[in-house]
């Protein structure tokens, strides 16, 4: 197996707003292997983009703060490491992709030597040779060389986020976090996008934390799977098992919840209730509300992580016995 | 069915919708009214400017002195007993005629942004409304907008003569452009909102949707002016008068103090310095105001 | 780009036939008898006939006006009824001093307020913010014929390190420039704070961050790049305002500026060169517009491209 590549050791995020604590993450723990795609799902708010943003030290403080737990990466904490020591992870190590296209590129810089600037960064190399670099970066994603010196708003949401992958692979990353990568794209250039990321993932052999609300793209290129609820996580294990045999109450409420393609259906069956206040958690499950299954133990404490199979594992008091094919 | 069974079921809807109507609006002003309290400074800029207001309309009874009177055995105290701001040249009281003055500045200023508001809003209005008249509106207030305020001030005086009328002529032309851009820029936008479409669609005339409609969803952007060119108008009418070509001698205006007392500046600051003082309270209060105003007024502030 | 450059000096060259006839005509109204103030009040009634005549003043308005704009192409405002030269002249005399204040206070009051104004977003709600913020306030809203006499007190009258009226050397230009440099800058640094403050929220700024790129680079390069346009509109509209209102600065510091020959010629009724002198305070003020104009196009790419796409 090897050292593992990233390991989220019950993480704890909080936000202090207004002298309110919003609790965003709440003992995440979470593994990456090199060269695996695990994909991160969850509703809107869930924590996603909090956890990926807390693994490059993003996180905006103020009002954020990391409460608790460790981040490892190749054996080292990055919550214990400098400005400057994260600073040379950022965008060679570790590199991250936004969600909207649109804003995330500084608009009055021509693409080009928005890549050039994290070669720049990174390798020794002359302004020369890092241009020539980028525009090979360019070539990469689809996009012609000689676009180099065209400014972001010249392009389509599409490209501009491929040009954001360029830049977050420039500099050949072990890790790779996509947030919500395709969310704010067409669904036909989403298509095209994420098989642009599966191939170059497969070529520079990195791996990808793929943060997404949509089930299907999960689906398609990740291997594994982690479901995120209310700042923590329910439930893990490869996208088989955890699509075939869905074990915790809300993972078996969203896939109950998809529409099948050769099933007639009246009414869709949501999950009914809403995911809590993160500034006002109950104490114990915070899926309880909603769920069918709870009993007392389940609104006392939160439930650790139980193993129903090897590497797949669930976070439930009282997870059902018989698995339930879906 | 004739008109007669048609005619309480309007009425009943009318006078719902207009409730409702009203209802929000009380709703937006306490809005704005709760957000503009959080910020202190704002409460305190308010405060002070209604403590103008009643200096400003009381002074005769609230000064200690006659801002007229030239006491000889008096000329140029500095502050202390019995002259809280010391006297002039002339031995006038410093503090009368400061307050007294205020009443000029009060006028004056509050005066022209009022005409200049009423006339920059119906241009604006007009202009947004009246695609044919627009060019020509438009074109003149960027003309006037062009000329360096002062400037522009200096010309219409020189052209007018130098009168207090003038004064507040040549301080409406500065300040009537702003408003109408403003209104504009804000009746533009409400304009091509859909419920202008419908409005048109029932059949109301221009000046029922101008009035009706688009007015009344455009004051957030003309409070804020107001206070603004009412700080403007201040400066601008200080300034005049400090190099002579606004309010003249004897009169207690604030700029025009300020210019008499350069000369003693050496020897009697105070003379000049007290009454730029005012003039620097008032101002920075209603931009403060005007800041805040504007703040509590963004709509994407509402976080 | 040539596109965008063309259109605007086309519109500039508009701006300023408009405001031209807009000053004569305002002046055509006052102007009681032009060739009987240029001779004075000794002249005989031919001599004075005679130079209507030779001036061409009993031309109905319009020709009256299209020789005016004539002669502007060629640099003639006219005579000055005082002193008898060229209106011209007579400005240009003065106009070196008006334009060392104004020129060295937007200097220094973009150095001191841009640098200031990045300080204070970075660090918002801090101490330093907060004292910055309310005396910037404090010095927009102060007028600045009052800053001067303080500032004079206080460097001049009391600890007498500078000389207060005069212009012969260096020095005498200190408290004049820092006086304005000072009110510049207080509007600079609002106008560049909260610039500044809406731009580091964007996105692009935390990519720059994922890049692992400096925070003082991603301030400065990546922040205040973006944050610029706005300031540096204010510092035109400073720079437009300062050269009209400089007769304040110029009466406390007894300069020989323009705004004061201005004044000086209003009280005397030398129309000419209140007319001449207006007019080129405005074409001045036309042009600083079209040069921060022609900025942008520099500054921000989007706005060359759609100039471009508008001709086509």
């Amino acid at each position: 197996m090897g050292d593992k590549l990233l390991e989220i050791d019950n993480l704890t995020v909080h936000y202090e707003v207004n002298n309110v604590v919003v609790e965003a993450v709440t003992g995440l723990s979470l593994d990456i292997d090199n060269g695996e795609t695990i994909g991160l799902v969850g509703e809107t708010g869930a924590g996603k983009t909090t956890t990926a943003l807390a693994v490059l030290g993003l996180i905006p403080d103020p009002p954020g703060r990391v409460v608790g737990g460790e981040i490892r990466f190749e054996g080292q904490n990055l919550l214990g490491k400098s400005s400057r020591q994260m600073r040379s992870i950022r965008g060679s190590a570790i590199s991250m992709v936004f969600q909207d296209p649109m804003t995330s590129l500084n608009p009055v810089i021509p693409v080009g030597d928005q890549i050039m600037e994290v070669i720049l960064l990174h390798e020794k190399m002359s302004k020369a040779q890092a241009a020539v670099k980028a525009q090979q970066m360019l070539e990469l994603v689809g996009i012609p060389a000689n676009r180099y010196p065209e400014y972001p708003h010249q392009f389509s949401g599409g490209m501009k986020q491929r040009v954001m992958i360029a830049c977050a692979l420039a500099c050949n990353p072990r890790l790779l976090i996509a947030d919500e990568p395709t969310t704010a794209l067409d669904v036909t250039i989403q298509a095209q996008v994420l098989e642009l990321m599966g191939n170059l993932k497969r070529e520079f052999d990195t791996a990808m934390l793929l943060i997404t609300h949509d089930l299907g793209v999960v689906a398609d290129i990740c291997e594994k799977v982690a479901v995120m609820y209310a700042g923590t996580i329910v439930e893990r294990g490869t996208v088989r098992n955890v699509y075939r045999f869905p074990r915790h109450p809300y993972t078996r409420g969203l896939f109950k919840s998809l529409p099948h393609l050769d099933v007639d259906t009246d009414r869709l069956t949501p999950i009914p209730g809403s995911m809590p206040d993160p500034s006002n958690l109950p104490p114990g499950c915070p899926f309880f509300p909603r769920c069918t299954f709870h009993t007392a133990e389940c609104e006392a404490g939160r439930p650790g992580l139980v193993e129903v199979s090897p590497g797949h594992v669930v976070a439930c008091f009282n997870i059902p016995e018989a698995p339930v094919e879906l | 069915m004739g008109t007669v069974g048609k005619a309480p079921l309007d009425t009943q809807q009318a006078t719902a919708g207009r409730a409702r109507r009203r209802a929000r609006k009380q709703s937006m002003v306490a809005e704005v009214w709760r957000k503009l309290k959080k910020n202190t400074w704002a409460v305190g800029s308010l405060i002070i400017l209604c403590l103008l207001l009643i200096l400003a309309t009381f002074a005769p009874w609230l000064t200690p002195y006659d801002y007229r009177v030239q006491d000889y055995d008096s000329v140029l105290l500095p502050p202390g007993k019995g002259h809280i701001f010391g006297t002039d040249n002339f031995g006038r009281d410093i503090f009368s005629r400061v307050v007294y003055g205020s009443r000029y500045t009060v006028l004056i200023g509050f005066g022209c942004v009022t005409i200049a508001a009423f006339l920059g809003v119906v241009f604006g209005l007009i202009s947004a409304y009246f695609p044919k008249l627009d060019n020509i509106i438009m074109r003149s207030m960027d003309l006037i907008i062009g000329m360096p305020t002062m400037s522009l001030l200096m010309l219409l005086i020189a052209v007018m003569g130098i009168s207090i009328t003038n004064l507040v002529i040549a301080l409406c032309v500065t300040t009537i452009p702003g408003f109408a851009r403003v209104t504009r820029a804000q009746a533009l936008t409400i304009k091509h909102q859909e419920f202008i479409e419908a409005a048109v669609a029932m059949g109301a005339s221009d000046a029922r949707i101008l009035l009706k409609h688009i007015l009344p969803n455009s004051w957030a952007p003309i409070i804020v002016q107001y206070t603004l060119g009412a700080g403007q108008v201040v400066l601008s009418a200080a300034s005049l008068s400090f190099i002579g070509m606004g309010i003249q001698a004897p009169t207690p205006e604030w700029g025009l103090m300020v210019s008499q007392g350069r000369v003693y500046l050496r020897s009697h600051w105070h003379m000049a310095i007290i009454p730029g003082l005012a003039i620097v309270l008032l101002t920075f209060v209603l931009n403060y105001l005007g800041d805040g105003l504007r703040d509590a007024l963004d709509p994407r502030l509402n976080k | 780009m040539a596109t965008y450059v063309f259109r605007r000096l086309m519109s500039m060259l508009m701006v300023l036939a408009a405001t031209t006839m807009f000053i004569f005509t305002l002046m055509y109204f006052v102007d009681g008898d032009p060739a009987l103030m240029l001779l004075g009040e000794n002249a005989t009634v031919e001599s004075v006939e005679a130079l209507r005549k030779e001036l061409g003043l009993d031309d109905p308005f319009f020709v009256r006006l299209g020789r005016y704009m004539a002669g502007l192409a060629r640099g003639d405002m006219g005579i000055s009824y005082r002193s008898k030269r060229p209106v011209f002249d007579e400005l240009m005399a003065r106009y070196p001093t008006t334009l060392k204040i104004t020129l060295g206070s937007t200097a220094l009051g973009l150095i001191v307020g841009v640098s200031a104004g990045v300080y204070s977003a970075i660090r918002q709600y801090s101490l330093f913010d907060r004292i910055f913020t309310t005396i910037s306030l404090f010095g927009a809203s102060a007028p600045s014929f009052w800053i001067a006499m303080i500032l004079v007190l206080l460097f001049a009258v009391r600890l007498g390190w500078l000389p207060a009226t005069g212009s012969y050397g260096i020095e005498y230009w200190i408290l004049p420039i820092f006086t304005m440099g000072l009110q510049t800058s207080a509007s600079i640094l609002r106008m560049t704070r909260s610039s500044m403050l809406e731009v580091i929220r964007q996105d692009y700024i935390r990519t720059a961050r994922a890049k692992g790129q400096t925070e003082y680079k991603v301030i400065i390069n990546h922040g205040l790049r973006n944050a610029l346009i706005p300031i540096l509109t204010m510092a035109g509209i400073k720079m437009c305002s300062f050269l009209g209102g400089s007769v304040l600065i110029e009466t406390v510091f007894a300069l020989p500026g323009l705004g004061k020959y201005i004044l000086d010629s209003v009280t005397f009724h030398d129309y000419p060169v209140v007319q001449g002198g207006v007019l080129w305070i405005c074409i001045n003020a036309i042009v600083i517009t079209f040069a921060i104009d022609m900025l942008y196009g520099f500054l921000d790419p989007r706005i060359r491209t759609m100039y471009e796409a508008k001709k086509a």
